[in-house]
């Protein structure tokens, strides 16, 4: 069986990004790039099913410019089998034109499973996975702490708002994944190497035929209003007391 | 215009997320109408008719809906969608999971997590962790909206809408229920509570939990924890504040042993006073919280604790 997981170039989590001055945009210009950290995870769930003998290929997918290259060689260093980049003229599409150009992918390749990170760090959208699903018209496993897979079912723990709650979903399926589902390993130097041999296909986007209008655009972008400097207090008393005086919510 | 807004309760409960999903809803001007979808909900549609700005409450009540299960949910609202301009649900877990599925079904973008209402196209929403707000435009046939429970207040209860019963939409049979593992609490809700205490890494241990239970108690606090702390075991999975947990803005926020990561400061930063309590007086909280006690926890909260008490006496 196939799992796919595709996967999103995007700025490093521990950089901070900024707004250009002229509101038209975030600052990327020389920042650290790395593969989504959800998607890691995602990545990480396929690789340990094939490791335990239940998914026999993982392929995974990006989005983006050339440079998505480096996060396909990331995956491939992680254990997939095989990369495709779809390869666009600009770096950010909105999720409902990637869940289209994912819905080509799945239509070519027929993997029994996506695994894939619930949302990525840089638009915070966390609207892909449910999207493809539903194109697919397949059941979706949203948030996944925990994922089995187990007579033509996955059976997945969700993070939900009050606890976790766990659903099965005949396959073929669509699974998102959360922080808690793994730790991504860490990747050593043969396998970095063994992954710039492994095959790494091109499609331009427009030889899958998707339609990549939206009728949402980005005006504009700005910093978050600043907070005012705070106070450092002495002792407990000094803090309750200027709780309930200065600041009143005690 | 009209909107539909999706209650988001537990069958006998409408959700504070639900109420302020209607008054965002409102925001956008027009008609509102509600969906109550579930399995003997009917107390859930009798609270949204109260609510003020809705002109109807649509209630599904059928065994199909009795898990909340994202599959049929989104062909119900997708089939409701057709008529009319814009579907809006809260930004909570359930949101999250049903509402794409439902503009992957129509074919159309989503706008998520909005916090800021300009007209019935424009709205803003925070991108990279809060670190940035973008202004977007949405102009799809029918916009498919999820809003910040924290940046819109509750619809207040003075309206008297009528309640109309819909038939159930079909069965997909995608996914089955299988079990819930939720978590028992006493305590306010989270993302609801006028107090939070959080604690981090630095509190080192579930024990160490009970040190901010004792002051939580107090305070009539809800419990909240940095991820460190999560992935430790020392709390559950949905005591965690952050980019991608709980979004909270409560009157007052404690940061117990939090170093205060980016990712953190994106899940508490719009509450109204933020108070950090770290033994490193260079870490982000303590430089940015509205008042820092720097020292070891361990002998501030139980002082905290008898020092409310004191106050209270």
């Amino acid at each position: 069986m196939k799992v796919l997981v595709p996967v999103k170039r995007v700025v490093d989590y521990n950089v901070r990004v900024r707004a250009r001055s002229d509101g038209s945009g975030v600052d990327l210009a020389n920042l650290k790039m790395s593969m989504n950290p959800f998607d890691e995870i995602a990545m990480e769930a396929a690789v340990r099913l094939k490791e335990a003998g239940q998914v026999s290929e993982v392929v995974a997918v990006s989005i983006g410019t050339d440079a998505c290259q480096d996060v396909l060689r990331t995956a491939l260093a992680f254990g997939a089998d095989r990369a495709v980049l779809v390869q666009t003229p600009e770096a950010a599409l909105e999720p409902v034109v990637i869940s289209r150009i994912l819905k080509a992918i799945v239509d070519e390749e027929a993997p029994r499973l996506v695994l894939m990170g619930k949302q990525a760090i840089d638009d915070d959208c966390n609207q892909t996975a449910q999207m493809l699903a539903a194109r697919l018209g397949w059941g979706q496993g949203t948030f996944a702490c925990r994922l089995a897979l187990a007579d033509g079912e996955a059976r997945v723990s969700r993070e939900v708002d009050g606890g976790t709650r766990t659903v099965a979903l005949p396959l073929p399926a669509v699974v998102s994944t959360d922080l808690r589902l793994n730790e991504p390993r860490y990747l050593k130097l043969p396998n970095i190497m063994k992954a710039k041999k492994k095959p790494l296909d091109i499609k331009p986007l427009e030889s899958l035929g998707v339609n990549t209008s939206t009728g949402i655009r980005c005006l504009g972008v700005s910093e978050p209003p600043a907070r005012k400097p705070g106070v450092r207090v002495e002792s407990v008393e000094d803090l309750l007391h200027r709780l309930k005086h200065d600041a009143q919510v005690i | 215009m009209t909107v539909l807004v999706v209650a988001e309760h537990d069958h006998k409960i409408l959700s504070d997320a639900g109420r302020r999903a209607v008054a965002a809803a409102t925001a956008l001007g027009g008609d509102v109408r509600v969906l109550v979808a579930g399995h003997h909900c009917g107390a859930v549609a009798e609270a949204a008719a109260r609510l003020r700005g809705v002109t109807q409450v649509l209630l599904c009540d059928d065994p199909l809906y009795a898990h909340q299960l994202a599959e049929p949910l989104a062909v119900l609202i997708a089939a409701l969608a057709a008529d009319h301009q814009a579907v809006v649900a809260a930004a909570t877990s359930h949101g999250k999971d049903v509402m794409p599925r439902v503009a992957g079904l129509l074919d159309v973008g989503q706008v998520s997590d909005i916090t800021a209402i300009e007209s019935p196209t424009v709205f803003q929403r925070p991108i990279y962790a809060g670190n940035v707000m973008a202004r977007v435009c949405c102009e799809e046939p029918i916009r498919v909206l999820t809003i910040r429970t924290t940046a819109f207040a509750p619809a207040p209860e003075d309206g008297q809408a009528e309640i109309t019963a819909i038939a159930a939409g079909p069965d997909p049979g995608l996914s089955r229920f299988v079990e819930d593992a939720m978590t028992r609490s006493e305590r306010p809700e989270l993302g609801a509570a006028r107090v939070v205490i959080s604690g981090g890494r630095g509190v080192g241990s579930a024990e160490g939990f009970e040190l901010l239970e004792a002051v939580a108690d107090e305070l009539g606090a809800a419990i909240g924890a940095s991820r460190a702390a999560v992935d430790a075991g020392f709390v559950p999975n949905d005591y965690q504040v952050g980019q991608t947990g709980k979004i909270v803005a409560p009157e007052l926020y404690i940061a117990v042993g939090i170093s205060g990561a980016i990712q953190h400061w994106a899940g508490m930063k719009d509450s109204k006073v933020v108070v950090a309590i770290n033994k490193d007086e260079e870490c982000p909280m303590v430089q940015t919280a509205d008042y820092a006690l720097v020292g070891d926890l361990f002998e501030i909260l139980p002082s905290l604790r008898d020092g409310l008490r004191q106050m209270k006496a």
